[in-house]
């Protein structure tokens, strides 16, 4: 457990330093999100039906931003040699890094979500539906990018890569996270049904994403 | 304690890069792995620290600690330093003592290494020769008794130089391992040479 900690510390710390991950995803949803509007114009109904989509979008995006260093920094200067040496399980060390970028890139955009749910004309009292979905549904992003993210050290291809392989892995929880807000806004559609499909997507992703980004790791650095 | 390989082969890529390696090494002995380049130093290393597959052959450590596997009694340096430039010098030391469950004082490695008025810059800013002497110290806050390092003198000095090999020697004393790859001598006279073709 100390060797964990010690890592989601270092991981924490290294993403709120100079050249980190973290303000660059906040500052890049803000960018994408507020750039939105002047696109589509001022109606401001149409904003409000697609303001969730919007959101969720540049959630995603911006949670891939910063993923495709998450472990080319540390095989670039050999750390990720020493991580695999020591005695923890490479699952859990996988897994600690992934919760330090959730907890330094996904919670941020939770975080200001409100004001640019504001911006899109999203009603006041969807608001907080908008915030706990997006804190639901950004760690199974963080999850699934976490495997992208191994096999692009791996096969030593950064980049564009990543956003291809995991891309299309993401679609189920855009889906169901845009239909979960939209519920929760419109009132048409029962709230319940896509927001319990999107808190098991996940769950699936944190068994699922830590086990694959491992054997990526494992396989790919022999 | 004693460290033994039979009949090691390596392969990489799909390339053959050793085959048949065969060493023993004991407490307190220290053993040289040289070569030209791209005969499997680092290879060989790498396989001892258990970040390399064995192809062939087997790796036996006995009168370790119980129930330990070799990679977590090994030190390894490689060519890389293993410290974030964005942290300092001794958030790095402290994180991989934290990591590699240390009991050591941070504070006496600095010193040791000769880091002591550097510790509060951030790593960024040393030079080759001073982000070796950082990982060095890794080596010296924490105890393992086996130590792997991949060309331990690259871009020290001279002081530094005789400094690490003043530790290593007291490390063979203490009834360490070293095993190293160099092209050249490392400051311990009782180390015997390891010859990879």
């Amino acid at each position: 457990m100390g060797a964990l900690f010690a890592l989601l510390v270092r991981d924490m710390r290294l993403a709120v330093r100079v050249g980190g991950g973290a303000i660059m995803g906040a500052l890049f949803f803000l960018v994408v999100v507020s750039v939105m509007p002047f696109a589509i114009g001022p109606d401001l109904a149409l904003l409000a039906r697609i303001g969730p989509a919007v959101l969720w979008l540049g959630a995603l995006l911006a949670s891939l931003l910063a993923l495709d260093r998450l472990f080319a920094t540390d095989y670039e200067d050999g750390s990720l040699d020493l991580l695999m040496i020591g005695e923890t399980q490479l699952e859990l060390i996988v897994a600690t890094k992934a919760i330090a970028h959730w907890l330094t890139t996904g919670l941020p955009l939770v975080l200001i979500a409100p004001l640019l749910a504001l911006m899109l004309n999203v009603e006041l009292r969807a608001v907080p539906v908008v915030m706990l979905t997006l804190a639901v549904g950004t760690p199974a992003l963080t999850f699934i990018g976490l495997v992208g993210a191994a096999l692009a050290v791996a096969l030593r291809r950064g980049g564009l890569l990543l956003a291809v392989l995991v891309l299309p892995l993401a679609i189920p929880v855009l889906i169901f996270g845009v239909a979960a807000t939209n519920a929760a806004i419109a009132e048409a559609t029962p709230f319940s049904p896509p927001f319990t499909i999107l808190c098991a997507l996940t769950l699936v992703s944190f068994v699922f994403g830590p086990v694959a980004a491992a054997a990526a790791l494992r396989h790919g650095l022999e | 304690m004693e460290l033994r390989a039979e009949e090691l082969t390596c392969v990489r890529g799909g390339r053959e890069v050793f085959r048949h390696v065969n060493f023993r090494l004991t407490a307190g002995q220290a053993m040289l792995v040289t070569g030209r380049n791209g005969a499997g130093k680092s290879s060989l290393l790498r396989m001892i620290a258990g970040l390399v597959r064995l192809a062939a052959g087997r790796l036996l450590l006995e009168g370790g600690a119980p129930g330990a596997e070799i990679g977590e009694q090994v030190h390894y340096l490689g060519h890389q330093d293993a410290t974030k430039p964005s942290l300092t010098v001794r958030e790095n030391l402290q994180f991989w003592i934290g990591f590699q469950g240390g009991d050591g004082g941070v504070k006496a490695a600095l010193e040791a290494a000769d880091l002591a008025m550097l510790s509060e810059i951030p790593a960024a800013y040393l030079s080759a020769g001073q982000r070796r002497r950082l990982a060095i110290a890794r080596l010296l806050a924490i105890g393992r008794p086996i130590w792997l390092l991949d060309e331990p003198t690259s871009s020290l000095d001279a002081a530094s130089q005789e400094r690490l090999a003043e530790r290593m020697r007291e490390h063979l004393a203490q009834g360490g391992m070293i095993i190293a790859a160099a092209h050249g001598p490392i400051g311990i006279e009782s180390a015997s040479e390891l010859r990879l073709d």
